[in-house]
């Protein structure tokens, strides 16, 4: 599988990362010569292999369904490039 | 008196404790070395010299009282990867801006609730993705470490780069550091310095930023091989911030230092002898064996078959969570935002163009790529599969043996710009680190011996899933017979 500008134009996209047209090509470059050196794995036979999830078994813990924080919302909104009246100001959205 | 910041953490802790300094002397020797040092090395990119001043107070007042943990007043440096309330964190990208959080990731909560004192925050590759601590946005650090005779600068590994410059430089008594690929145990080997990544889980993520959730690990850096138990043994608890946390009781690791590897079986991994490996660096991992050897260790050889796939699994894996764990950089609620054109999704492109730097958007474009729609099962299902054989190679390794001994890196640090342009040759430097992550396996590198011209090098020892005592042991034994006591010969 190789990628071209198109589908490198399609990942900065879905990545939400602007890249410049003149990049495009070049990046295509750089992806594809990592690509074919991870296409080694196609050698690998992994029929009937479970997908790894964690060298020590363990249960996933749990705990009860109650609110253990909160009322924080000045911490929230501590970093926020743009706040207003305690909430977070974003570009319009809706027309 | 000998100079206070050339100590080590167990002896600093000692002296401090018996009254012979106190916690304000020794951290303002640290911060008079930082004032001058750091100009010339960038171990630090934040110093939090009048919050350790407050900290060393503190800390002077417990032990006056005969009170206090078991770092009271101990200096230390904190990776920029962990979250410190009320000073800044970027992990060292432009697109945390200048991000101050709010509240405290775990493993620094545990160091303070022990007593130790924060100088500050050290450099590391931008989100952690790097070899060389080159892509961070204030500049690569400089290896103290020099080339007999050259004056070329080195790195000190990535992505800890600051933490390696930082303890190797004398610029803190042990560090915090990370380790994804090999982040903590390459800079280590790189600078002299001891490093360990424990068992997945046994280090909490809560307040880590986060590169790849499944890999992450935080670990110390340390002087020695002791002090890295220390540190390691207050880092490690089970959190329940951080629903991977193992829900385990941490062991005395400080007690396993001195251990004799009597009777213990070492495996030799023949896949780590690769091509092109220069031949000190074979040479060092003989030494290893002979050493073992003589402390009454058996030497078992063994195969792990995968070895060869687990950079390629890597650079699926790593990308892939990284992909989805930087989603959250968007540029609303934190972080530096970019505008664009004004619209909402031109406001995301931007930040994101803007605020990732060249080495962090390749990672991320081959992550969304590896995730998009068609492509899950091909690679990173493949690839987590990939995984599970590399762990079954090491449970069958460890059927005959208690612990493994490779090289910790293929080469001596290089100097910066050495490497070529192609990603995948930087890439390789993790070629005997990684499989301890893709595995969750506890792996520690310790500093064995010098090259020809005068730089460290270092020896991995990993041990089976939990056993971070059979690192220490052998770590132990290694440090001893070493005997390493080379030193940076100041330039700066």
């Amino acid at each position: 599988m190789s990628v071209d500008k198109n589908t490198v134009r399609k990942v900065a996209r879905l990545a939400r990362i602007a890249v410049p047209e003149e990049r495009l090509e070049p990046l295509a470059g750089e992806l594809n010569s990592i690509l074919a050196w991870i296409e080694q794995l196609n050698e690998v036979n992994v029929d009937g292999v479970e997908a790894m999830t964690t060298p020590v078994a363990m249960k996933l813990p749990m705990r009860e369904d109650v609110v253990s924080d909160g009322d924080i919302r000045d911490q929230v909104l501590a970093n926020a490039p743009k706040s207003e009246d305690g909430f977070f100001v974003v570009p319009k959205v809706v027309e | 008196m000998t100079n206070l910041t050339q100590l080590t953490l167990s002896d600093a802790v000692d002296g401090l404790k018996a009254k012979q300094f106190s916690s304000k002397e020794i951290t303002q020797a640290f911060l008079t070395e930082i004032d001058k040092s750091n100009p010339h090395l960038n171990a630090y990119v934040v110093v939090t010299a009048d919050k350790a001043l407050k900290m060393a107070e503190a800390s002077d007042a417990n032990l006056k009282a005969g009170k206090g943990g078991r770092l009271e007043g101990a200096p230390l440096g904190i990776k920029d990867l962990f979250c410190t309330a009320g000073v800044r964190t970027t992990a060292c990208s432009n697109i945390l801006g200048e991000f101050t959080p709010t509240y405290e990731s775990t493993v620094t909560q545990n160091l303070w609730d022990q007593g130790a004192v924060m100088l500050g925050k050290l450099n590391m590759d931008e989100f952690a993705m790097g070899s060389a601590n080159e892509t961070s946005r204030f500049g690569p650090p400089a290896s103290p470490w020099r080339r007999q005779g050259s004056n070329v600068k080195l790195t000190a590994g990535g992505s800890s780069g600051g933490s390696a410059t930082a303890v190797s430089a004398d610029l803190c008594l042990a560090a915090t550091a990370s380790d994804t690929g090999g982040s903590i145990r390459q800079p280590a080997a790189f600078t002299g310095t001891v490093g360990i990544k424990p068992t997945y889980g046994r280090a909490s993520r809560y307040g880590m930023v986060a590169f790849a959730s499944s890999l992450d690990q935080a670990g110390p850096l340390a002087k020695n091989v002791k002090d890295a138990a220390l540190m390691l043994e207050i880092m490690c608890s089970a959190d329940p911030k951080d629903s991977t946390s193992l829900h385990l009781p941490v062991p005395e690791w400080t007690k396993s230092v001195g251990q004799s590897v009597k009777g213990m079986r070492i495996g030799i991994p023949k896949e780590y002898r690769v091509d092109g490996m220069p031949e000190e660096i074979e040479k060092l991992w003989q030494q290893g064996i002979a050493w073992l050897k003589a402390e009454g260790a058996t030497i078992v050889d063994v195969s792990l078959p995968h070895t060869k796939y687990a950079l390629p699994a890597y650079y699926i894996v790593a990308p892939a969570e990284a992909s989805s764990n930087l989603a959250r950089y968007d540029g609303i609620r934190y972080g530096a935002r970019q505008s664009g054109d004004g619209s909402l999704t031109s406001t995301y492109e931007t930040t994101r163009a803007k605020g990732f730097g060249a080495e962090v958007q390749r990672r991320l474009m081959i992550g969304t790529y590896v995730l998009s729609a068609g492509y899950y099962d091909a690679y990173y299902l493949r690839a987590q599969k990939v995984r599970t054989k590399i762990l079954e190679d090491f449970e069958k390794a460890f059927e005959v043996c208690d612990a493994l001994l490779t090289p910790a890196t293929p080469s001596a640090a290089f100097g910066y710009g050495e490497k070529g342009a192609d990603p995948v040759e930087m890439y390789l430097n993790d070629i005997f680190t990684v499989t301890a992550n893709l595995a969750g396996l506890p792996a520690i590198a310790v500093p064995a011996g010098v090259d020809h011209q005068g730089l460290p090098l270092g020896l991995q020892v990993i041990g089976k899933a939990l056993d971070e005592e059979a690192c220490f042991k052998v770590a132990g034994a290694i440090e001893r017979a070493a005997n390493f006591t080379a030193r940076p010969a100041r330039w700066w």
